[in-house]
Formats: structure tokens, C-alpha cells, sequence
């Protein structure tokens, strides 16, 4: 019979897919601004326009909220471990093994970095192209610059997550870990060493 | 709380590294703000040849900025250039009017306010004067007002910058009759001005007075949108 092992509190989780609900809302009315394929096709833009800005605006909101009114100690215990990078995380990162890793490897620290950054900058070059449009004083030349450039390598970085999270027949474990919570103590042995579950 | 910290996390003494990757992309992308668009100019022109065999990359830079809910379509049997106001014979011209004046064609790079540019653009159209040449204008008439079909767009030149030699009535966009998205069948081009005064889809060309408020002037931006010197840049 296998054993499972929390790894993924509630928090953290309803945290995940907020962040991937709000992405997906915001790339999607994103798209139909950008390409000029979908912007003739779909039409409307002054709502689109306001679905994306109001997206926005919900997404941090609602990534604020779960994480005001949810366990804030366990976040922060969290954030310190995808903050410590050890030995073994160097070698992990230069491709040497063995590298034991904690309940995060040095990869998922890494994109845990990277997508905290974007999302403060997806928030504020979203906010300057709003409020350039309506105040000259907000207005940078490379806004558009900056917002679309964050839009090419969270794709690319997205990209890469789904398919270790879903294709990829050694990792696509961890996907039940970020939906029910738990994952197998086999799996977490072999993937996880470092890390011992309480 | 460090001592629990270490042991869940197995840091053995870890390094704070991912603070510092926060920080660095946080700070280096607001930077950009400052650099992005140069940057990314020397990057595109190196990759413009393979540039539009990626698809997530709009053609050529273009980005379709509409304010309706949907894109006025041309129908060649119905359409009408009408051209009124202040002039001696009011003229309502159509699709084959238009295209029987004399045709003149420049190659202009078209600036957008929000900061993106599209180099070398070949448009096919008429000059402001033998537009004109078609009413005659009264002495008292010093602006002229571009109102789109797409409701309520609409934008004003001064006679003076309507008639600058390299502004056209343009119908023609890369060899090809203008497409639907940029404004089929007619547009306003002035590459010394941003994007939101090369009206498209142009309608109806009124001789007034003076300058009124266009669209966007009436949201704030500004009457004259020389590039690189109006609209907070350069100035």
C-alpha cells in the first residue's frame, strides 16, 4: 500500500491556482490585444481591454487576500526554504549528481524567484499602460516593451513547468501534490531526500 | 522559527540566494523602462528577416488599436469619401473616384504612442492638395476634421500639416489595398504624428475653421502628436 506525505498546504495550494487561474485569464485577453489575427477576429476592444485590466487587478488581489486570511506562518517558513540555496542546490544547478534535494529543488526556487518578479512587473508595466493612457506623466516609451517581453518568457517558463508537471513521466507525480495536497513517501524519498515531512 | 526552518528545508547554512534573483530581475526589469525599447530596436532589426516566420510575433510590429466594438467593414458598391465643410462644392467621392486621382507613394515609418514602431511602410494613396483641388476651400477654413466610420473616432489637422509633403490619403499598404484592420479602404497617413492621427477608415473629410478636439485629444493626449516631441516624450 503507499504512503503519502503532505506537501502542499491549503494555502499554498489555493495560492498555486490562483496564480494559474489569473494567468491564464490574463494571457488569453492578453493575446486577442496583442496579435492582430485575434484582435480583428474577436472585435471589442475597449472590453476586452477592461476584462484584462480588471483581471489583472483580481489576480493580485485575490493572491493578497488568500495570503492575508491563510496560514501566514507556514508561508513564511516557505518562502526561507525557496530563499536557501545549499551546496547540493549548486550542484543541482550545474548538472552534477548526486545532489539531494530539500522539499524543493533548486529549479522549482529558481522559477519560484522568477515568477514572483514577473508578477510585480507584469503589475506595474500593466499599471503604467494604464494610467499613460490617461496621464502623459505615466507614460514610458518602453512599457509595451517590458510587458510584452514578460508575456514571451512566462510562456516559454510555462511551457516548461507544464511539462514536467504533466508530461513528463518522472515529475508529473508532484502535479498531485500541488492539487490534493499529498504525494507518495516512495516519491518524495527518491525526488526529495533532503526533505522530511512532518 | 531558524532552527525548524533548517530542518524542513535542509538548508545545512544555504545561501539566501532567491531573494537576490528576486531582486535582480525585479530591478533590472523596471530598468528597462529606460532601455527596453533600444534594446529590444537593435535586437528586432537583427532578427527582422526570420521575424515573421515566428508566429507569436505581431507582422511587422503591428498592433490593431481599435475604440468600438467591432471593425467597419468596406463594401466597394457603397462606400463614399464625403468631402464637406467649409468648401464651394461639397463632393462625395467613391471607390473608383478615389482611385482615379492621381496616385502618389512614399515609403514612412509609422510611430505609436504607447512606444512601438513599424519601419519602412509602403503606402499607395493621394496627396492632401489634389484632394482639395476637388472643393475649393473657403479662405476661413484652417483645419480639417477625419472622422472615421468607426464611431465616435475622429481627428483634426491644421491645413498646414494636412498638406506637409509626405502626408497622404492612403489606400494602399505594402503593394497591397489597404486591409480591413488598418483602416480598408482609406486612412490618414502623417509619419511625423503618432498612430491616433492617422485616422482610419476614413469617411468623411470636413474643412472647419479651426482645430477642434479629437478623439484621444479629448482623453488627454495632446493636439499635436509630433513624434518624439509631444505626449510627455522629449519634451
Amino acid at each position: 500500500m503507499t504512503r503519502y506525505v503532505r506537501r502542499f498546504s491549503r494555502t499554498e495550494r489555493a495560492l498555486h491556482w490562483a496564480n494559474a487561474l489569473g494567468f491564464f485569464v490574463l494571457l488569453g485577453s492578453g493575446l486577442i490585444l496583442y496579435l492582430p489575427s485575434l484582435a480583428v477576429l474577436v472585435g471589442r476592444r475597449p472590453v476586452v481591454k477592461d476584462v484584462h485590466f480588471w483581471s489583472g487587478i483580481g489576480w493580485v488581489s485575490l493572491l493578497a487576500l488568500i495570503a492575508l486570511a491563510g496560514d501566514r506562518r507556514g508561508l513564511v517558513r516557505t518562502a526561507r526554504e525557496l530563499d536557501g540555496f545549499d551546496r547540493d542546490d549548486a550542484r543541482w544547478l550545474l548538472g552534477r549528481r548526486p545532489a539531494p534535494q530539500g522539499r524543493f529543488n533548486a529549479g522549482q526556487k529558481l522559477n519560484t524567484a522568477l515568477t514572483a518578479a514577473f508578477t510585480l512587473l507584469f503589475f506595474v508595466s500593466g499599471m503604467l499602460l494604464w494610467l499613460g493612457e490617461r496621464d502623459t506623466r505615466f507614460r514610458f516609451a518602453s512599457t509595451v516593451v517590458l510587458h510584452d517581453g514578460l508575456m514571451y518568457v512566462s510562456v516559454v517558463l510555462l511551457v516548461g513547468h507544464l511539462y514536467l508537471a504533466v508530461i513528463h513521466p518522472a515529475t508529473r507525480h508532484a502535479l498531485r501534490g500541488i492539487t490534493v495536497g499529498t504525494v507518495s513517501e516512495d516519491w518524495a524519498n527518491r525526488h526529495h531526500p533532503k526533505w522530511t515531512p512532518k | 522559527m531558524t532552527d525548524s526552518t533548517r530542518s524542513s528545508a535542509g538548508l545545512d547554512g544555504g545561501r539566501r540566494v532567491g531573494r537576490g534573483v528576486f531582486l535582480a530581475t525585479a530591478l533590472g526589469g523596471l530598468s528597462s523602462l529606460w532601455w527596453g525599447r533600444a534594446v529590444w530596436g537593435r535586437v528586432s532589426r537583427t532578427i527582422g528577416p526570420v521575424e515573421s516566420l515566428i508566429p507569436l510575433i505581431p507582422n511587422g510590429g503591428w498592433r490593431i488599436y481599435t475604440v468600438s466594438g467591432s471593425l467597419p467593414r468596406f463594401d466597394p458598391a457603397t462606400w463614399r469619401l464625403e468631402l464637406a465643410g467649409a468648401v464651394e462644392q461639397p463632393v462625395s467621392l467613391d471607390y473608383r473616384g478615389l482611385l482615379a486621382l492621381p496616385k502618389a507613394e512614399q515609403v514612412s515609418t509609422f510611430h505609436c504612442v504607447t512606444g512601438w514602431t513599424v519601419h519602412n511602410v509602403a503606402w499607395g494613396g493621394v496627396r492632401m492638395r489634389d484632394v482639395l483641388a476637388r472643393v475649393n476651400v473657403h479662405p476661413g477654413a484652417h483645419a480639417i476634421r477625419f472622422v472615421s466610420a468607426e464611431d465616435p473616432y475622429d481627428d483634426y489637422l491644421t491645413l498646414e500639416q494636412a498638406t506637409l509633403p509626405d502626408v497622404m490619403l492612403a489606400y494602399e499598404m505594402d503593394g497591397k489595398p489597404l486591409s480591413r484592420a488598418h483602416g480598408a479602404p482609406l486612412r490618414l497617413v502623417i509619419p511625423d504624428m503618432y498612430g491616433y492621427k492617422n485616422v482610419k477608415w476614413l469617411k468623411r473629410i470636413e474643412l472647419v475653421p479651426r482645430e477642434g478636439s479629437g478623439y484621444w485629444e479629448q482623453l488627454g493626449y495632446d493636439q499635436d502628436a509630433w513624434v518624439g516631441r509631444s505626449n510627455g516624450y522629449g519634451s
